[in-house]
């Protein structure tokens, strides 16, 4: 079932600037599977060396953390938007 | 009204005749009235960072009428502020930032009392600053300030008006409130250093920090008068490109180190430590990528040394200035590093260091022995080495 995949702008460089696209998967990890499959070079930006979704990159189903979801297991559905939320720090150095 | 654990005697405040009719539009409106202008005159907020955010921020709540401004700067003004850092002209360049941007309050609204910290905030002096204001505004562009300023708020019980800026994303939301959720159930870790650009490499547009930072400032001014729906426990984000605004529900997690219900963290800690920065700043070679500095590189050039010299920039800024090197943007190496001969010694250049340090330790990890960072990018070779090239 294809939902809907938000690109942040940081991690567009390695979506070769897709800002969005449809993927395929029935759970959120599916989905990022998927995601990492097609752009390889977007793997270790999410996932740490444990493959585990990094602490800084947050990941929501339709406008909720999957942390208080069923983590990576969280069902998605058709027409769900998957957004990829990582901290970014721009502003002032003080 | 109570923003931080300390209400805010608004009736002890008067508004003189003149001040009744500056903020004559704000009066007449029934959630703002003389009851909420002399709120904001009895409130103080305090700006971390006197930047991009800080400068929108600053000047609307002076001319708003909140009564005492802190701004919190150690930095001078530089030419590359004035693209998006409205509140300093062409003839500050150089100048104390605190300085400049204070005579401009003044300007703006001489009735707001302006106080100037002319210094980096640091785990020693935080407490101290940020004690003596009802509201935090967090402005600042690293991640040890970050959490810095987070921690702060939580362990003083203030308010932490948050804004974030890349490129054309923005991020805005209020930590740290009564029962709200902080930066850290955010984030509970920073990225390690170098994973995640700064606007200084990755570049931001002029405009965003002026449409983030008057989001910040409105969400100040009402916490201030006690109106509306805040940002709190919500996450705003801002796309000016496709100019869509989305908000994400956040929560407040019960395991969070410092807010959360078995608190770890009781006290300020060492935040440069906690967001890896020091390793990468006592030497690049223990945080195993080797580096070159500009006068080495130049001696080897000299030495007509055999050396491949690779940038890993974007097209468009080698376009503004470049050393002759091989252009392969970071985002490209994986699938062009076969371009790359390995038995030869290679130098990794960028603007200013930080993306070529990714370069580097991507080809140590791929088997490269002979290859080297570039230290400060080719800015350092135009400040040390070529005065002619472009700077930007």
């Amino acid at each position: 079932m294809p939902v809907k995949v938000l690109i942040p702008t940081p991690l567009r460089s390695y979506t070769e600037q897709q800002p969005a696209m449809s993927l395929a998967g029935t759970t959120v990890g599916d989905v990022l599977s998927e995601l990492t499959t097609r752009y390889p070079s977007l793997y270790r930006h999410l996932y740490n060396d444990d493959g585990k979704l990094r602490s800084y990159v947050n990941v929501y189903v339709n406008g909720q953390d999957i942390r208080y979801l069923q983590k990576e297991q969280t069902r998605v559905e058709e027409n769900d938007t998957v957004s990829i939320i990582p901290s970014i720090a721009g502003g002032r150095k003080v | 009204m109570r923003t931080a654990g300390r209400e805010i005697i608004a009736e002890e405040v008067q508004l003189s005749r003149e001040e009744i009719r500056r903020y004559g539009r704000h009066l007449i409106m029934p959630e703002v009235t003389l009851a909420g202008q002399q709120k904001l005159k009895a409130a103080s907020v305090l700006l971390i960072g006197m930047g991009g955010l800080g400068s929108p921020v600053s000047l609307y709540l002076a001319a708003a009428g909140v009564g005492r401004i802190g701004l919190v700067d150690f930095d001078t003004v530089d030419s590359t502020n004035l693209q998006r850092q409205i509140i300093y002209t062409s003839q500050d360049v150089g100048r104390r930032k605190t300085d400049s941007a204070r005579e401009r309050i003044k300007d703006a609204n001489p009735y707001v009392e302006v106080q100037t910290f002319d210094t980096l905030l640091r785990s020693d002096n935080a407490m101290d600053i940020c004690g003596d204001f009802d509201i935090i505004i967090d402005g600042t562009d690293n991640f040890p300030t970050r959490y810095l300023v987070n921690d702060v708020c939580v362990l003083l019980g203030k308010p932490n008006v948050y804004g974030s800026i890349f490129r054309f994303e923005g991020q805005a939301s209020v930590f740290a409130a009564k029962d709200g959720p902080c930066y850290r159930c955010l984030y509970p870790e920073p990225p390690p250093p170098g994973l995640v650009s700064s606007c200084a490499e990755g570049g931001v547009l002029g405009v965003l920090p002026g449409i983030v930072g008057t989001i910040q400032a409105t969400e100040a001014l009402k916490l201030i008068l006690g109106i509306g729906q805040s940002l709190i426990g919500q996450l705003l984000l801002i796309d000016a490109l496709s100019m869509q605004f989305r908000q994400l529900k956040l929560q407040k997690n019960p395991d969070c180190p410092i807010c959360g219900n078995n608190r770890t963290i009781h006290k300020l800690i060492d935040y440069e430590q906690f967001c890896g920065v020091r390793v990468q700043a006592t030497g690049e070679e223990q945080h195993g990528i080797p580096h070159a500095t500009v006068q080495e590189l130049k001696s080897r050039l000299d030495a007509g040394d055999d050396l491949l010299l690779v940038d890993v920039r974007e097209p468009h800024e080698y376009e503004i200035v470049n050393i002759g090197a091989q252009l392969i943007p970071l985002g490209q190496l994986p699938h062009r590093v076969h371009e790359l001969d390995s038995s030869r010694d290679i130098v990794v250049h960028c603007h200013h260091g930080g993306r070529s340090a990714r370069a580097v330790q991507y080809l140590r990890e791929l088997g490269f022995r002979k290859v080297w960072n570039l230290h400060g990018g080719i800015d350092a070779w135009a400040v040390e080495i070529d005065p002619s090239l472009q700077r930007y």
